[in-house]
């Protein structure tokens, strides 16, 4: 009776976690989704510490485990309140490694386990199938893991880029013997040793999967190694025939992976393409960035306020910049006040600007921005023609007009804002320093553009103040 | 040969879950705005917490004088728990800027 009532609550958190994501999918139902997944996540949670018994003994350690989910429950909850929007995608990608960490942990216990028993009964026999799910979901969870942590540290800025020649050749041939020791443990789990050496392996090549790739393509991953993660949650599935676990594994493994894929092609980058040829590697860059830098010029607050305040459109270009500066609150009021003054203001939103797809849409609902006024690319490009001013705040790649014209530049395909159509404009950053991908922007050298440098919440602070003046 | 057929065969509950979880999965991200991105993933990735009930079923069967099952259980259960709570919160907090969108946009 007790295992059929298990059966239908995971059956419920099933459901809800699919109707969850599809609610997550449409900007009025997204936050109730949340909810009906967190609900049927806690159902599913508790059925299973009360309800779940094997070979007819229920499960004990009930200190241990609420202890455990007491703890975790406070620090996640802090840790979620306390971080900054500007450091959500961080968050995310914590949150992601700490779940691939579980998974990996799973691993190690059960297969502990799995040896005790192998000694005892002298028979590695007939465990082929369980031994392959746990050698999986060890190396797929501690990849996510250390490449979570590794993803965590570049966003803060902890890490730095880093690689070297050959790097990939030696991250195939680490993949390759890691995959290779797991297929031998497979045959031969007595060896439980191995299993230590496949752990570090797998962890190292998870930190050295990561290391190289930078620049824009830090979305991608994230949203790659949560992919990762949900197949390594999957995969305790398969060890305990846990139907919700399943489910739940892998609707994220492929939900995720598609959602890496749609990434990818805002980028007009292939997943190969991100994971190989990464950003930071490429020296010819360098070399072709730093020889043609023309002269830029600047323009002064007051400047800025009088072509801004007797425009008739103009559109705000948001970028990481904004993010830090958190301006998105007075970026809100520049618009409220310069529409007062009849002029049209609206946001051109590149997919991937700041670093991670939508992450300028949730700053700026989060100023109270009106959802309408934010336009996404296909549609800004067709409008930058007929405005007078474009506002750049702290974006540079996604307006870096060599993604279109110069087939060396490592971001050459990629879709960008086509800002340079416009009549005006105004690029505010805090230095000539280049942006996330490490490239010089040949759109702040061009006769129309004008540098008005500064902290982007100082620099809107003070042009908000010169347009009441004018 | 026949060892896959006979894993299919004794499997294919979880290999038809496997499937159709594939198709849905794909179905449903299919049609999301990029405006959504960033709370679906990270709704996403509190969904694959669920695998905090292995850690917990881990836990529950550790014999109680096994520290290092006990140990590592506990840690478990507690990065699981981590990944569940602070993931559905963080998603929470970028969805409720979204709240007042209908009202001023739409109307509706």
């Amino acid at each position: 009776m007790e295992l059929n009532i298990l059966t239908l609550c995971y059956l419920i958190a099933s459901v809800t976690f699919i109707v969850g994501l599809k609610m997550l999918s449409n900007p009025a139902s997204a936050r109730k989704g949340n909810l009906v997944a967190a609900v049927g996540m806690a159902i599913a949670i508790f059925a299973t510490i009360f309800l779940y018994e094997e070979e007819g003994k229920k499960l004990g350690n009930y200190l241990w485990i609420f202890g455990g989910l007491l703890i975790g429950t406070i620090v996640g909850t802090l840790a979620a309140k306390k971080v900054k929007m500007t450091a959500m995608p961080e968050m995310v990608s914590l949150f992601n490694g700490m779940g691939g960490a579980c998974a990996m942990l799973i691993s190690l216990i059960e297969f502990n386990h799995l040896a005790h028993q192998i000694q005892e009964t002298g028979n590695e026999d007939g465990h082929t199938g369980k031994v392959i799910i746990i050698v999986l979901g060890l190396i797929i969870g501690s990849v996510s893991f250390a490449g979570s942590m590794i993803a965590w540290g570049k966003l803060n800025g902890k890490v730095k880029d880093f690689s070297f020649t050959g790097q990939n050749i030696l991250n195939l041939v680490l993949l390759a013997v890691t995959l290779g020791l797991g297929a031998y443990l497979v045959y031969n789990p007595a060896q439980s040793f191995l299993l230590y050496i496949i752990l570090s392996m797998s962890l190292l090549y998870g930190v050295l999967f990561v290391f190289p790739i930078g620049g824009a393509d830090m979305p991608v991953v994230i949203s790659l190694l949560n992919s990762f993660t949900g197949v390594a949650a999957a995969c305790g599935g398969f060890l305990y025939d846990n139907k919700v676990m399943l489910t739940g594994g892998i609707l994220v493994g492929a939900a995720g992976t598609l959602l890496t894929i749609l990434m990818c092609k805002a980028m007009n980058r292939s997943l190969k393409n991100v994971l190989i040829g990464s950003f930071g590697g490429n020296k010819t860059v360098a070399a072709s960035g730093s020889k043609d830098q023309g002269a830029y010029k600047e323009i002064s607050l007051a400047d800025s306020a009088m072509i801004m305040s007797y425009a008739n459109k103009v559109i705000i270009v948001p970028g990481y910049g904004l993010a830090v500066a958190q301006a998105q609150h007075i970026c809100h009021e520049l618009e409220k006040i310069l529409e007062e003054k009849g002029v049209e203001v609206t946001y051109a939103i590149h997919p991937v600007a700041g670093r991670m797809p939508g992450h300028m849409n949730v700053l700026l609902a989060e100023a109270d921005v009106s959802y309408d006024k934010l336009k996404e690319m296909e549609q800004a490009n067709d409008e930058f023609k007929t405005t007078d001013v474009v506002l750049i705040l702290g974006a540079n790649d996604v307006v870096n007009p060599a993604a279109k014209n110069d087939p060396a530049s490592p971001i050459y395909g990629m879709p960008i804002l086509e800002v340079e159509l416009a009549k005006n404009v105004i690029v505010n950053k805090r230095s000539m320093k280049p942006g996330y991908a490490g490239i010089e922007n040949d759109l702040f050298f061009q006769p129309k553009t004008s540098m008005l440098f500064g902290d982007a919440k100082k620099v809107l602070q003070d042009l908000v103040a010169e347009i009441k003046n004018v | 040969m026949e060892n896959i057929l006979n894993f299919i065969n004794t499997n294919q509950q979880i290999i038809y879950i496997v499937i159709l979880m594939i198709f849905v999965g794909i179905e449903i991200i299919g049609k999301v705005p990029s405006v959504l991105h960033t709370p679906l993933m990270s709704g996403a990735n509190a969904i694959h917490g669920v695998v905090v009930i292995g850690a917990i079923i881990v836990m529950g069967k550790a014999e109680s004088d096994n520290y290092l099952a006990l140990g590592l259980g506990f840690l478990a259960v507690v990065l699981g728990t981590l990944n569940v709570v602070g993931g559905f919160v963080v998603t929470d907090r970028m969805l409720e800027m979204f709240k007042k969108k209908p009202q001023t946009s739409k109307g509706a």
